[in-house]
This record gives C-alpha cells, structure tokens and sequence, in this order.
C-alpha cells in the first residue's frame, strides 16, 4: 500500500545487490554483477551451507532451515539480510519468491529495491484467469477455456464439456507444470481435477483451477521482453520451449525455428501489447500457444520474472539481460531501441537434471562423484550452481546446469550442442543427458519439428526397448568394447599411481612397478569383472568378464566372453593426467574420460569415449566389509533383493497421502499412496491384486529412496 | 638394428676423444653363422622352456583347478596377484621345481613361491597348490618352502603363507619328515624368523591339517576364510577313529571355531577375497622401519637409469650351445648394465677373468664373468675383486660360463690350489649380496670360485643352456674309463674298443642327462630358469629384494693361505 512514510526510490545507482535464490541462477546473476562492480550478498538455508552460491558471494548470511518454506521463501527474513548488509537492492532469481507479489511489495515498503517489475503486474499476471481477462481486453489472442471464480466439480464439468475434449486443467496460480493435468474423457475428469487441485495447494497454497481448450499438437513459443521505468518495452524475439516432459521444458531455443519474418514480428508486437496492458517493466516472458496445424497463437501466461531460458535469447541478441535489468531497476532507459535489437545466429539451451528417465523422468538425488563440465568458450557457456563433491538433495529443483550453445544458424548450433552434450561429464548419480543427446540427434528435432508433444511422439526412437531392438544391440556392443578401454584405462592408471606413491624415486626398487609387470616367463593376465549397468533400463546389469594381459610392449590386450565366443582387441593407454586418457585400440586413437568412485561398497567407473556414455560396476575383492560380523553381511546382502511383492519407495520423498489401510485388499494398479518429491507427485500403486501388508508409513512422513514402503501378499494375515 | 647410426656416431665421437671409456662394444656379430645357428638353438631351447612353464601354470590340470573353483577357490598365482600391489611385479622362484623328478607330475613342486610388493614392502609368498595332489608335501615341496623361507631369512623379507594343504605326502614321510632338513624345519624357521622380527603371517585358504596345523599356528598373525579354511591336528576320519567323537570339519576346526572360541586365528574372512584383502592390510600395519634404522642397506646413488645401448634380445644369439666354443662374456655385461657401461678392473691381468664396475637400474654393482679356464691370476684378480666391493659394500654379480681351474704340473707347482682357495674364501665370506646367473657351463670348482650354490649366494638363475657337473661328461668317461680299464686289467678280463665307447657313452648319457639345465631347477639347485632376455630384470628384481630390507654388514674373512 501507498502511505505518507513510504521512502523515496534510492537516489544513487545499485552498489550492493542481495540475491534472494540458491544454484545457478544465484551464481549467474552474481557474474554479472561482479562485472559491473556490484558487490554480491547471498543467502542460504543450512542444505546450502557449503554451496557454489555461497561462496561466490561478497558476503552470505544463513536465512533458515532447509525447508524452502522456513528459508528461501522466507520474504522477511531476506528483506531483513538486505537491511542488515546494506544491500540496496534484491534480486529474486526464478521459482521460490521471484513471482511473489507481496514480497514484491514488501521490498517496496521497506525501501529495498526489488529488481522486477512492479508489484501490481505481478499481481495482475500471478492470477491466470485476471490476466486472462485483462490480455481479452487489450486483444491479446486467447485459448478457448474457462477462466471463472465458480469451482464447483459439476460446474467445472459442463464448462469442459462445453469447451470439448481433451481439455486441460491448470492451477490459476503458479506455474512449472505443477499440478497440470490433461483431461481426454469425461469420466477422468472428477479424479484429475482434484489431484490438482491438491498439488496446487501444496505448491502454491491456492487451489483455484482454469480449463482450457487442449491443443493436440501445439508448441510453446514464448518472447522475451524487457521494459524501463520511463515507458519503454521491446521485445527480444522469441524462444521455442517445445521440448518438454512432465511438463517442464528440457530444450529450449531462440530465435524459434521455421518461423516467418511475419509471424515473428506479429508475436513480439502482441507480447508488446500484453506487457503494456499491465504497466510493465523489467525482463519479462509473455508464452504463447501455437497450434502448428493451424499457425494460430494464443496468449498463455506471462512470466513475470527473469527466466531459466534467458540465456538462449542473451546468446542471439548479444545483450547481457541481469545488466538491463539492474540499470532498469536503477531507473535508466533502455539501451536500445527495437529496430536497434540484433538477431545474431541461433542458440540452445539443454537442462541438465537430476533425474531417473526409465522411471518417467522421476527427480533424483544423491552424490556428484563426478562433475567436469564441457569447457566454456565463447560459443559455449555453462551455468550450474554445483560442483564436484555436492549433494543434489531432494529439498529443491534438481537441476545440476544449464548447458547454452551459440552457432551461425541453428544447424552449427545443434552440431555444437551435440558435441558439449557427449562431453558433459556427470556421475554418482542419473541424469537426463543421454537423454538430451538422444533428443538432439533425432531427425524431427533437427528438422526444427517441434511441439510439446515431440518425447510422447518419438518415444520409440528415444526410449530404447531392451527387449528386442537392434538399438539395444549396438549399445550392449559398444558397452562391451568400451568396458575393454575401461580395463585399460584402469591397469594404466593404477600403475601410474602406484609408481608416484611407493617408489620415491630409487630406480632400483621401483622396478617392482615396471610397465608391464615382471613376471618370469610368462605374461601378467588379470580378470576383471564389471557389470553394465544399461541406464534406459534402471536396476538391469550386464555382466562382463574381462581378462587383460600385460604385453611386454606395455599395450593390453584385452579378452572377453567364452571360449567359444571370445573378442580380443590390444589397447594402447597413454595417461593424460586426471581423468584422461588417450587409447589407441582397432587403428583408431582417441581420447577417452574415466570417472571412479566408490557408492555403496562397490566401485562404480564411468567412460565418456566419442558421442558414448556408459557406466560399469567393477566388482572388486579388494574391499573390506566394516567388520567380522556375519548378521550385518547377510542383512546387507539381503537389503538389495526383496521378496516379490516389495514395494519401495522409487524417490526418496515426502508421504502426502495414504490412501488405504493396512491389511486393505487391493486390485493390481490401484493407488495405495502418494509420494511428493520436488513438489511433484507421485502415485505409488499396488503392484498385483492382494493384500496390503506392513503399511506403515503415514503422511506427512520423509521416506528415503528404495526404503519398503510396503508388500502385497495373497494371504491377508500370514 | 639394434643401435641407431646416430647413436654410433655419438659413441665413437666420444669414445676418440677419450670421454666414454666405460661403453662397452656391441661385440655381436649379427652377420655371422655362429651368430645365426646360436639364436636357432637358444629360441628352441626357449619354446621348450615355455611350454614347460605353460604346463606348471596349469597347475594340477583342468579338472582339479574345476573343482578348485567351485569351492571358490582362486589358483595359487591368483592368489598372490591379489595379495601383491596392484599391476606390481612378482619374482617367482623355480617354477619348475619337480619337474620329471617323480612317477606323476608334480608341477612347481605343489607350492608357488616368490617375491612382490604388498603397499610397496617386499615380502616373500608361499602358497601351496591345492590343485596338485591336494596341496601335500612331497620332499621337493618341502625343499621348496625352505629355500623361499631362506632367502626370507637372508633378505629379511615378510613372510606370507597361503595355507592350503593337506599336509605331508604320506607315502614318501621318510623323506619329509624325519631329517633336520624336512617338514618340521618350516616350524622352526617360523620361529627363528619371528625372533628376528622378520613378520610371519599365515592366511588359511582351505585345508591346513595335522603338522600344516602349525603353520598358521606359528604365526605372528593369521586370517582364516570361512567354510573353506580349516586347521586341526586329526581330521575328523582321524577323530572319529580315535574317539569315536562324530564331527564336520567346520565344526572342528572351521573360522569360526578358531576366530571365536579357540583363539589359533586372529582375523575373520567372510570369503576368500575379503581374507585376501585382510593379508594386505596385516602387511601395510606392519611398522618394520621403527624397529631397523638401516632399512635400504644399499641407498642408490642414481635415480636416473640408462637402459643398455644395445638390444637385450641379442641375448639370444650370445651363448653357443656347444659349450667348447668360447664368447666374450664382455657381450653379456653389455646387455645386462646401465648405458652398457662396464669400468673394467686389471683388464690386462689374468685375462680370462672380467671383473668391473657397472650399474643395473642405477645400483653400483661389481661384475665376475669368465672368458675361460682359471688361471693363477684370474683367481687373484677374482680374490682381489671380491675384496674390494665387500669393503665398499656393492652387490656382486658373477656371470657363470666355467669349464675349471688350470691343471697340469705347472699349473699345481704355481699353486693353483692356494689361489683358487683364495678366491672361495673371499667369495664365502663376502657379506655383500650376490647374484649368480649360469650362462654357459659351470664345472668342477669353477662353480665354487663363481658362488655356485653351495656358496649361498642370494638368488641363482640358470639360462636354458646352462650345464653344472663335477667335470664334462667326455673328461668323466675319459677318468672313469681309464680306472674301469685297470680294474679289468687287475682281473684279466679283456675290454674291447667296442666295450670301452659303450662304457664311456653311458657315463656321457648321465652326464648329459645330470647336467641339463631342467634336471638341476627339479631339483632346487638354483631358484629357477630364465630366458637370457630377462637377465638384466631378473638381477634388477634380485638385487633390490637382497638389499631393501638388509642394512650393510661388516665382511671378517678367514685366514688366506699365502
């Protein structure tokens, strides 16, 4: 509210900015302001303590708990860091308070200066039917739907009905897909719309639903703008945010591809328009619909706040949007005009996520064992708020990096993105890279065939189907052939290592780790024993015997399989440093990278070689259990295989409900809890037709990855 | 092409200007016919060799290492690949210890023993074969054990026991128990070491019954693997016949028994690699620094190594087989030292005995080769030499190709035999460690003078060619048919020309048989045979064995006659 006391905008210019957000985008947005002078005051919870962000900043001052709720949502306690570090200005980032219309206010009213747009568009465009309704009448093109304050279930039907199926259901507050459903037949509609409206009121804490008309074969465009203080606004062309799954865009880029000239100008004039409509200034995404059968678009939301996208348009308009928006929110004018705005190239930005693709892109979390980003360059630019050692927990986002590329056209782009992908080095836990990768080298993706709908579409081509297909073949071929290197690699590397440590530098007795090793009249042979694990099919293992023998020329020659059936292939392994190396084996050299760690009392190694990832247990003898006792070895033996029927937790997560008593018999499939991990929900289902035993979990309760959440048995009471 | 031209015109560059004395001639004739019917003979020599080796490596044959497995069991040399530093080296010793020595094949006498690094200590392993007559001690075997528990000893290296065995071979106990020399010679060995604290660890891997019994027993520390390790005086037949008493082995004298209750085993294996895994870490506890001040008695002058100019496989094509014909021992050294450089030592004296400096992977070493008979002078020159390195404490390699001493009258009037007497007592008394390779022959007290043996020098190898007899198996008929002569003389029985060659042929045909290479590693008279090609590494892996535990000692010698 306007009052007497309010104090007057702060004459001087932005010297000391508080960054009110954690990961990446902290880390990114102190970049900038680290350029520009501004000095930098992070804030974090006690799961942030050691965090990237934390030690990029100036100063960092604790806000809470881990829970985003008691720390990074926490609007007073930050306004309250701000006052205290005399920092001028907060900068909220995305997600947790940056679409916030009272924290917006609450900067407002203490004097702190909150880099955004103004409080009333955020509060205009935060209630999805308000802007609606507010983008009709500034004659903004608009979906199909209804957008009213009457949520009746009955009610809500008929509206459905009325629009037509499939239909879609969206939280009016919010945004990230949470709590969104698709509706394709009346009968789901009851269940689904309660489900949202639950998630919504988890994540949001208002649980009021829009229906819109489903557009079966749409793509997300989307135009950045950007508006000063003195009336200004221009758009910054467009970006397609197509690629998405479970909702949440995973590739984005910019400018969208096989678009007019036309269409690019009616988009951004239309986003042009939104913006006004709400007075605003600062960065901001207005998202359109398109329906690529039709070439209509139409107004979805606009997002008020700088986006996890921004970088693609950054790329192709070679502007550095966290600077405008600081000499924004310092009261300047725009730099440029719009006929002065640049559209440089083509530019894309993969997600790399925490995540468990063959169990539907489940959040993951765990250990980064290993973390080697690609190299940055100027084409090439890496934003992540991690590093190698930190934990991806399951209290926020499980995003580990944003990886955006720069080319000429779109197509030395996409040759650009292909190639960071495969070098993108991540392990200790699964992520969505192969993934990516899979998705840049499909041919409808190059193409430029995109619609939000491209993963379901394509499933079989991204997705591989172990059962029978020749994709799966080829795989387990190259697994094989680099578990060969992986071998190697590792014989190189141990002698290497050994030779550093044990000798100190007596030539005489350092002979005992000659390579080869010395054996007399005969070859050192050794066996190893790894398990590939196949990533598109979780908890599947491969396993690999592999005998290498030590050649007198210091090469390997590594053998594998039955007598009958046996390859050999001699490998040459020079030793790089660190996790490189460089292997000459079948004519061909090349370098390779290896990553070793250990998880769960077994050795894990990773191998990037070429396009090819693959990830291999080593079974090791050499390993010492924690102690004589038997009973801990059998449990710990036993925890791995559980008795058919065992349902474990597939994330670990938050209980939200329970939806059946134990005892209770149950149909194959029917729902038996709902686990919230991320602020996504998860239905964890009866397995088989039986009764449910040793339910014991209650809501509300935190329950760690693959711990038993319960079993069905045929027998109710034995 | 064996040497770039490059590196000949460097070599004759400085060699004209006097500044590289020490580089020794190629001194091989790669254009000869000697030099080709020599490599034909070594290279056939050598695929026998490996195929003898392919055959031990085997172990007890298909089956038997079968079963071995499916009790999950790893091989002997499996074993101590597990043990030993990971991608490290490991000197085995006689490999083909018992070859042809009884009616069935003993490969490697049942017991794999030899020298590796375990978290860069050196330590000597003895395993036995379970695969091969159940592990059991045959005399061979038990020969074996104490001559890797002797250079234990010598070397002051740890010793580990893979026990698996059934304990001693009972039909032949006359041979293996009863003698000072025999089975219970490894308990006291235990003992003797332990005193000395050099560390005895014993991991029991499968069966260690009756007198085995005490080998984990006798330890300083001991891992038992469960199900598969036992130890127990009476096997249960035994206890059942003596007392009637019904129990499993398991229960009798299995881990748990000896881990929980009886106290024989110190530490817990769930299976064989984690009591692996355990021996490794009994070794890299051991603190044996704090107890010796002097450990690495030969501290190295030289980080840097030079290896030899000249091709190693040349080797090959060095010795001839016909051991009359003579070669310079000169083209050995020059493949076997650092840069090829040898600092020879009265190269005008007494000819036909090379003695030098050199340096193998950077260690000072003094260099014994023949280039023929002995002389008086060779044999003061060899007294002289040996003298010198034991008062500066460098190792001694004697390169062995030895047909005898001079004979003759005028040989014995110049007191041959004092001067041979001279060069024995230098060479037993020296407290330096020694290294002998057997290059060619080695006859009469020629093999005692170049530390044959008997001379204990800390390792001894032969090459495939090598022969060691009293004399040649001509000059032996040639004696032993002079006096068979007499005899029949004395009797009146004629002997005819036919008679005589028949007579002779024999004692050459022993002779033969005696004297090859195989016949002496059955049999322990030296730690193994190597490919000449593995020379210079196989007295590297010596040399740093004899020396990194063992500070320098002090050589007394005996009274020389003058």
């Amino acid at each position: 509210g306007q009052s007497a006391t309010r104090p007057p905008q702060p004459p001087a210019p932005i010297e000391k900015l508080l960054i009110a957000n954690r990961g990446e985008i902290a880390c990114r947005i102190m970049k900038t302001a680290k350029r520009l002078g501004v000095r930098t005051v992070a804030v974090y919870s006690d799961a942030d303590a050691e965090s990237l962000h934390v030690k990029s900043a100036d100063e960092a001052v604790r806000i809470g708990p881990a829970q985003a709720r008691l720390s990074y949502l926490n609007g007073s306690a930050i306004v309250d860091v701000a006052i205290r570090t005399g920092a001028q200005a907060i900068h909220p980032g995305y997600g947790f308070l940056s679409e916030s219309a009272q924290f917006a206010q609450l900067c407002e009213d203490t004097g702190v200066t909150f880099i955004g747009p103004p409080a009333s568009a955020i509060r205009d465009m935060g209630d999805k039917s308000a802007s609606k309704k507010i983008m009709g009448r500034a004659g903004v093109p608009l979906v199909p739907g209804y957008h009213g304050d009457e949520q009746d279930i009955d009610f809500m039907k008929s509206e459905a009905d009325k629009i037509g199926y499939p239909v879609l259901i969206k939280p009016t507050h919010g945004g990230g897909g949470k709590g969104m459903r698709i509706v394709h037949s009346p009968n789901e509609f009851a269940e689904a719309l309660l489900g949202a409206k639950r998630e919504a009121a988890a994540s949001f804490g208002v649980d009021t639903i829009l229906l819109e008309k489903y557009i079966t074969r749409p793509r997300h465009v989307e135009v950045q703008v950007f508006g000063d203080k003195h009336g200004n606004i221009l758009y910054l062309y467009e970006r397609d945010c197509s690629i998405q799954r479970r909702h949440q865009k995973i590739i984005e880029e910019a400018p969208a591809p096989n678009v007019s000239g036309d269409f690019r100008v009616h988009l951004g004039e239309a986003a042009v328009s939104a913006a006004k409509a709400v007075n605003y200034y600062n960065a901001g995404t207005v998202e359109f619909i398109v329906d690529t059968t039709s070439g209509q678009f139409y107004f979805m939301e606009m997002n008020t706040r700088l986006q996890v996208e921004h970088p693609v348009t950054e790329m192709i308009v070679g502007q550095d949007l966290v600077e405008w928006q600081i000499s924004v929110a310092n009261g300047e004018a725009l730099p440029i005009s719009q006929s002065e705005v640049p559209l440089l190239g083509h530019a894309f930005e993969a997600r790399i996520y925490a995540e468990n693709v063959p169990k539907g892109f489940l959040p993951a979390t765990g250990v980064l064992h290993h973390y080697q980003p690609v190299p940055t360059t100027s084409n090439v630019r890496v934003e992540t708020g991690v590093k190698q050692g930190d934990t991806v927990s399951m209290h926020y986002d499980p995003m580990i990096a944003k990886l955006v590329v720069w080319g000429e056209n779109r197509a030395a782009a996409l040759v650009k993105l292909k190639d960071s992908l495969s070098k993108f080095q991540v392990a200790g836990l699964p992520t969505n890279l192969d993934f990516l990768a899979k998705l840049a080298n499909h041919q409808a993706f190059e193409d430029g065939n995109l619609e939000t709908h491209f993963i379901e579409r394509f499933k079989d081509d991204l997705f591989i189907d172990p059962a029978h297909s020749i994709l799966a073949e080829e795989t387990y071929n190259d697994a094989k052939h680099c578990a060969a290197l992986v071998a190697a690699c590792i014989c190189k590397k141990e002698h290497c290592s050994l030779q550093d440590t044990t000798t100190g530098g007596n030539a005489l007795h350092s002979i005992w780790y000659a390579n080869p090793p010395f054996r007399v009249n005969h070859h050192v042979k050794r066996m190893m024993e790894l398990e590939w694990i196949m990533e598109y099919e979780s908890s599947s293992l491969k396993l690999l015997k592999l005998s290498i023998t030590y050649q007198r020329n210091g090469n390997y020659l590594v053998e594998m399989g039955e007598e009958n059936d046996s390859a050999s292939l001699e490998v040459k392994v020079t030793y790089l440093g660190g996790h490189d190396f460089r292997v000459e084996a079948d004519g061909i050299s090349k370098l390779v990278s290896l990553a070793v760690y250990h998880q769960e009392r077994s050795e894990h190694i990773h191998i990037w070689s070429g396009l090819k990832r693959h990830h291999y247990k080593h079974k090791v003898g050499i390993e010492l259990f924690d102690s004589g006792d038997e009973a801990q070895h059998r449990q710990n033996f036993e925890a791995a295989s559980h008795s058919p029927g065992t349902v474990v937790a597939p994330m670990a997560g938050l209980v939200v409900k329970v939806l059946v008593k134990d005892g209770t018999k149950v149909e194959e499939g029917q729902p038996v809890l709902v686990l919230e991990a991320m602020k996504m929900e998860h239905v964890v289902k009866a397995p088989s037709t039986g009764y449910v035993r040793g339910l014991h979990v209650a809501a509300g309760q935190q329950v760690p990855d693959s711990s038993v959440l319960f079993s069905i048995k045929d027998d109710k009471y034995k | 092409s064996s040497i770039s031209p490059g590196r000949w015109d460097l070599i004759s560059a400085l060699q004209r200007r006097g500044l590289c004395l020490a580089v020794l001639p190629d001194g091989v004739d790669r254009q000869s016919e000697a030099y080709a019917r020599n490599s034909e003979a070594m290279d056939a020599l050598i695929s026998h060799l490996h195929s003898h080796i392919h055959k031990v490596l085997g172990g007890g044959g298909p089956e038997a290492v079968k079963r071995n497995r499916s009790r999950d069991k790893l091989l002997p040399r499996e074993r101590i690949d597990r043990l030993i530093d990971p991608g490290s080296s490991f000197l085995e010793l006689s490999q083909l210890a018992g070859h042809e020595l009884y009616e069935d094949p003993l490969p490697s006498a049942g017991i794999v023993t030899g020298i590796g690094p375990v978290h860069g200590r050196l330590c000597m392993f003895m395993a036995n074969d379970p695969t091969v007559k159940g592990g059991t001690y045959f005399p061979i075997t038990v020969k074996k054990h104490l001559r890797a528990q002797e250079i234990a000893a010598q070397c002051r290296l740890p010793c580990i026991y893979l026990v698996d065995s059934g304990g001693a071979f009972l039909p032949k106990q006359a041979e293996v128990f009863p003698d000072k020399d025999n089975f219970g010679r490894i308990f006291y060995n235990q003992a003797v070491m332990s005193s000395e604290g050099i560390p005895q660890i014993a991991l029991v891997l499968g069966s260690c019954t009756a007198g085995g019994a005490y080998i984990p027993a006798m330890a300083d520390e001991s891992v038992m693997v469960k199900g598969n390790g036992t130890i127990f005086l009476a096997g249960p037949p035994l206890v059942k016949a003596a007392t009637g008493e019904e129990v499993s082995a398991e229960d009798l004298g299995g881990a748990t028994v000896h881990c929980k209750t009886s106290g024989v085993s110190d530490y817990f294996a769930q299976d064989e690699l984690h009591g692996l895994a355990l021996g490794r870490n009994i070794i890299k506890n051991l603190h044996m620094a704090a107890k010796y001040e002097t450990m690495s008695g030969l501290p190295n002058v030289k980080a840097e190594v030079k290896e030899p100019l000249y091709d190693v496989k040349e080797l090959r094509s060095i010795a001839p087989t016909d051991h009359k014909q003579a070669f310079d021992v000169r083209s050995v050294i020059a493949r076997i030292a650092d840069g090829s450089e040898f600092d020879e030592f009265k190269k005008l004296y007494g000819t036909t005995l090379v003695t030098g400096f050199a340096r193998i992977y950077g260690q000072p070493v003094g260099i014994i080769g023949n280039n023929g008979i002995l002389f008086n002078e060779s044999a003061l020159k060899g007294a002289h030499f040996i003298e010198l390195c034991s008062q500066r404490n460098i190792p001694l390699v004697f390169l062995q190709n030895i047909t005898g001493f001079m004979v003759g009258s005028r040989s014995e009037a110049n007191g041959i035999a004092k001067s041979g007497a001279k060069m024995v007592m230098a060479v037993s008394c020296a407290k330096v460690p020694k290294v002998t390779i057997i290059v060619g022959g080695s006859f009469g007290a020629g093999n005692y003078a170049m530390c044959g043996r008997a001379y204990s020098p800390n390792f001894m190898f032969l090459w495939p060619n090598a022969r060691i007899s009293v004399m040649g198996g001509a000059q032996a008929a040639g004696v032993l048919a002079q006096i068979e002569k007499a005899n029949k003389k004395k009797q009146g029985v004629q002997w005819t020309k036919e008679e005589e060659e028949a007579f002779k042929g024999k004692v050459v045909e022993a002779y033969e048989r005696e004297g090859n290479s195989y016949y002496s590693t059955a049999r322990l008279w030296d730690d193994g045979v190597i490919d000449p090609v593995d020379t210079r590494r196989v007295l590297g892996h010596c040399l740093s064995a004899a020396s990194m535990n063992r500070a320098p000692q002090d050589t007394k010698y005996g009274v020389f006659r003058m």
